[in-house]
């Protein structure tokens, strides 16, 4: 019942039951307060058109339509409550029927409501019009019956869920019997369920029923329900239109009342839509260069991605959160660089944005977004650059390509866009490269389809597809995170060798720092959206400054020899972006913190080897477990 | 060690042919099409002698003599026993034979023949104008109001589409004829005869489950944009239109697929309010007379074209998705 009256305050709901109190008051009421109107003939006016005396104008004997279509609501709903209450009984026995008989008895009664359910109700109605006879208790039965599979197969799904449950289990092993079991502890957990549905049902019965009395195998004169009305307007309809349209409106409102309030409800007990801030992800408008920016000209011609100050956000609730919080990194020709940290510290944000895949509602603002020279702020005019130089590898390649197509169309279409290659070409070209990652017979494979193909060829296939224009840069994020520890290997080696082979440079982003130690030149530690060390990849064993960066190397064994070690795991909880605490973000997991660690944020200082680390006690020796067993030795 | 999920994906290759997916899908329809024809079969047929008191009697009316009612039953063997007179049923069905119509005399299959090619017309234009309408307005609606952009776009779709879908199509038939037949001019009140004459009832059968459809299009493709291989898509860096019609759609309209058929078996009922609102020379006319009357052979014979239409309705969509997305339905065994 929470729910009803929750389902009440929605827009929906309100319209819904707003509607659903209306009709149910003039079902009850309108007979009683126009019921002589309804009927009396006002001879003088007959077929009579809207007027102030009839609003509606009148029918052929000169009766008021506007206060007919009102006293017919109590006959219309009548019907289609009684027909649905006669479905959702008729459904319980059928549905209950492998609980109650066994299932000897029940299988097939249960697949005779499948097969029935599979034609349409309307259908059904006339089956069953023919076997109960024309007229309104006919038509009652007649909708009922119709409406009965669907139920008894939804009851079907419900009980059986329910049946499975502990309470069931253990009333069974004491004995009680199923009659008992079904009304004691299985209708009353899926009556709320059954309820929704026979309101949503009950405006479908409403619309049956008004076809029904329509072809005239339903309400006969001279009781009238809305079909009825219809059917009589129809006739005249050039004359007088409202005769039959306004009895077609009080069909649709009712309809319209059942239907909302049901789905309404329905709404309230499913789960609460709550997009998740990270669910999006293409390109915003970005904040235009501030004048006199010191973008400076690039002399360096080996740098092929310059990032300055980048910055991810997205609303949240009326405000924003900012899960990449001012990352500032350079890449240059050939070169691999580690992005590692936990998950939820921006690593993969920082690897979508600068592959400009990004998109609404994330925005991305940042001092300097260059690849290849090209602003990547502007956001259109570089989709041929960045379809041909930057290729992206992502974390699952199960997922990653488009089951509809072959794999050698999804490779080939990219020439297709970017290289103007004919068909053919770009499908040769497509079966090379599949080639060049290693994957056999390479001809046959281009023409199969995604699921035929392993993980691990999926994610070279998914390398092959970068390779199909000329890459300058790999970003690969997460990208032997979902596959197995055998196959990990070969898809680091790939990376590897088409680095070596064409100078590509690589963004390689990983929460393993074993992995990141095996394939990267150089690193970044990120932590709560923000680089807090940037050091030679070789240094990470010995030469990490930062307390969270020793962290996540101390929690690898033997990060040299064992990659495939089991996940990192630091003591305490990663920074919430929509709580970034003032001071050092990772002050709250930190043995090392104190209070100024707590009251100012470290700055990202370059040391004089180019390295970077944000940490007021940088390379201090941390109390590790080992050095506090030392002291105990010796006191 | 990387090539083991292909080879059980290659039909036919060291497997017996009766272990083949798709043999095997094949059968499995099949079984179920024959159980559901006997069903419906054995329904139509139980359908007249659950009627209660005598169904010529019925008939005829109070009036007609007792030896007139009683040559009309032996005439239609309604003196035998139930079990032979089903027998008798299921032979002249496999023969094509459904009997004569109390009312006109008239061969059941002539009259049906005469009639079936208009509703059949009905509900497949009907069908191909909500698909029409359908799949692109939904698919566009989803990547125009995507994470919440174009909010009033979305309220007014949402809403129309809501409103629209729960008109039924009498009751919208009804409003076609006032506004473009009454009102306009534009286009005939009922009949079928000029092209112009199909518009209204077309529409009318066509708006309701084009609304609903395109809801579900919507749904299915605003599922499909967020997939990580639309993200591959995009990374690709292919043009927004290549995205959405290759790559999105596709993957959207194979789930709403399963739908639409379910659509196309109402569409085929729901020809029968519509023929009747349009004075449509189909058999949903003459059903409803029919039923009055108790002219039970037609009844019976048009009950069981009605439901044959949907049966092979299902099997196709079953056999088209079977085709379009083959891991999903016979992949699963
Ligand atoms: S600044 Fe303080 S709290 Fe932050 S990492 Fe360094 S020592 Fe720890």
């Amino acid at each position: 019942m929470k729910n009803w009256s929750r389902a009440v305050r929605t827009p929906l709901g309100l319209t819904g039951f707003g509607l659903l109190a209306l009709t149910l008051f003039t079902a009850v009421f309108a007979p009683l307060l126009w019921g002589h109107q309804a009927t009396s003939f006002d001879t003088d006016n007959m077929l009579a058109g809207a007027s102030a005396q009839h609003w509606f104008g009148t029918d052929n004997l000169g009766r008021d339509i506007f206060f007919r279509v009102l006293v017919a609501t109590r006959l219309s709903i009548a019907l289609a409550v009684s027909a649905t209450a006669i479905s959702v009984a008729v459904g319980i026995v059928l549905g209950s029927a492998p609980m109650l008989l066994g299932r000897w008895l029940g299988r097939p009664i249960i697949g005779l409501v499948n097969t029935v359910v599979a034609f349409p109700g309307l259908l059904l109605v006339l089956f069953f019009a023919v076997v109960f006879g024309v007229g309104a208790q006919g038509a009652v039965l007649a909708v009922g019956f119709a409406g009965a599979p669907v139920f008894a197969r939804l009851c079907h799904t419900l009980m059986a869920g329910v049946a499975g449950r502990d309470f069931v289990a253990a009333a069974r092993v004491s004995g009680v019997g199923s009659g008992r079991i079904l009304i004691r502890h299985v209708l009353p957990n899926i009556a709320e369920p059954l309820m929704v549905n026979a309101t949503i049902g009950a405006g479908g019965v409403l619309l049956s029923f008004a076809g029904l009395s329509f072809l005239g195998l339903g309400v006969q004169s001279p009781a009238y329900d809305w079909g009825r009305m219809m059917q009589d307007g129809l006739t005249g309809i050039y004359v007088h239109p409202l005769a039959a349209l306004a009895p077609g409106a009080a069909v649709i409102i009712a309809g319209l009342a059942f239907n909302l309030s049901g789905e309404a409800v329905a709404r309230s007990l499913g789960v609460q839509i709550d997009v998740p801030w990270r669910a999006a992800v293409t390109p915003r408008r970005r904040r235009a260069p501030a004048a006199g920016a010191r973008t400076g000209p690039d002399t360096d011609t080996d740098l092929v991605l310059d990032v300055r100050d980048l910055r991810v956000a997205f609303p949240h609730g009326d405000a924003e959160i900012s899960p990449v919080r001012g990352v500032t990194f350079q890449v240059h020709r050939g070169e691999a660089v580690g992005i590692v940290g936990e998950s939820g510290s921006g690593k993969s944000l920082t690897a979508l944005a600068v592959a400009d895949l990004l998109e609404f509602p994330a925005r991305v603002d940042a001092e300097r977004l260059t690849f290849l020279g090209a602003d990547l702020r502007d956001g259109t005019g570089h989709r041929h650059l960045l379809g041909t130089s930057l290729a992206v590898v992502f974390q699952d390649p199960m997922t990653s390509f488009n089951p509809a197509h072959r794999v050698g169309a999804q490779l080939a279409e990219a020439a297709r866009a970017h290289q103007r290659a004919t068909r053919a070409q770009a499908w040769q070209r497509a079966v090379d490269r599949l080639r060049a990652v290693r994957i056999p017979d390479p001809r046959r494979r281009a023409r199969q389809y995604p699921f035929e193909f392993s993980g691990g060829m999926r994610q070279r296939a998914m390398i092959g597809m970068g390779l199909m224009g000329t890459p300058k840069l790999i970003v690969a994020d997460e990208p032997t995170t979902a596959l197995d520890v055998t196959v990990q290997r070969q898809v680091l080696d790939m990376l590897q060798e088409v680095r070596a082979a064409d100078g590509v440079a690589v963004i390689l982003i990983s929460h393993d720092v074993s992995v990141i130690a095996e394939v990267c030149d150089r690193v970044l530690v990120m932590y709560a959206g923000r680089v807090v060390e940037d050091l030679p990849a070789g240094e990470l064993a010995d030469g990490a400054r930062h307390p969270y960066t020793r962290a996540l190397v101390a929690a690898v064994p033997d990060m040299r020899s064992d990659i495939d070690a089991p996940l990192a795991t630091i003591p305490g909880q990663p920074v919430d972006p929509a709580h970034v605490p003032a001071g050092c973000a990772y002050a709250a997991r930190c043995p090392l913190a104190d209070d100024r660690c707590r009251a100012q944020d470290p700055p990202l200082r370059t040391a004089a080897d180019r390295s970077r680390v944000a940490c007021w006690h940088a390379g201090e020796p941390l109390p590790i477990l080992s050095d506090l067993a030392a002291l105990e030795v010796d006191a | 060690m990387s090539a083991t999920p292909a080879a059980a994906a290659e039909p036919g290759r060291a497997t017996a042919w009766w272990q083949n997916r798709w043999v095997r899908f094949a059968a499995r329809r099949l079984l179920r099409l024959l159980v559901s024809l006997w069903v419906l079969v054995t329904a139509a047929f139980f359908m007249v002698h659950l009627v209660p008191g005598d169904p010529v009697r019925a008939a005829l009316g109070p009036l007609a003599a007792a030896d007139v009612v009683a040559a009309r039953r032996h005439a239609l063997g309604l003196d035998d026993r139930l079990l032979v007179q089903y027998w008798h049923f299921l032979r002249d069905l496999c023969t094509g034979q459904l009997g004569d119509s109390i009312g006109t005399q008239l061969p059941v299959g002539q009259i049906i023949g005469q009639r079936l090619p208009a509703t059949a017309e009905l509900a497949l234009l009907a069908f191909a104008v909500a698909m029409a309408i359908a799949i692109p307005l939904g698919a566009a609606i989803a990547a125009l109001t995507r994470h919440g952009r174009a909010r009033r776009t979305e309220l007014a779709f949402a809403g129309s589409s809501v409103v629209l879908g729960a008109v039924p199509d009498f009751v919208l038939g009804v409003l076609l004829v006032f506004v473009f037949a009454v009102q306009l001019h534009w286009l005939p009140v009922a009949g079928r005869d000029a092209p112009s004459s199909y518009v209204l009832p077309v529409l009318a059968l066509a708006i309701g489950p084009a609304a609903i459809l395109s809801r579900i299009v919507r749904v299915e493709m605003l599922a499909v944009l967020d997939t990580d291989y639309l993200r591959t898509a995009r990374a690709k860096r292919l043009s927004g239109l290549r995205i959405h019609l290759v790559h999105a759609l596709p993957n959207a309209v194979t789930a709403t697929l399963t739908l639409s058929g379910l659509l196309l078996g109402s569409l085929v009922a729901g020809t029968v309010l519509v023929e009747n609102v349009f004075a449509w020379p189909g058999l949903g006319s003459s059903i409803v007379g029919s039923i009055t009357n108790k002219d039970f052979p037609l009844v019976q014979g048009t009950v069981l074209v009605y439901g044959i239409g949907v049966l092979l309705i299902n099997t196709v969509v079953d056999v088209a998705l079977a085709v379009l997305d083959p891991r999903s339905t016979i992949g699963v065994d």
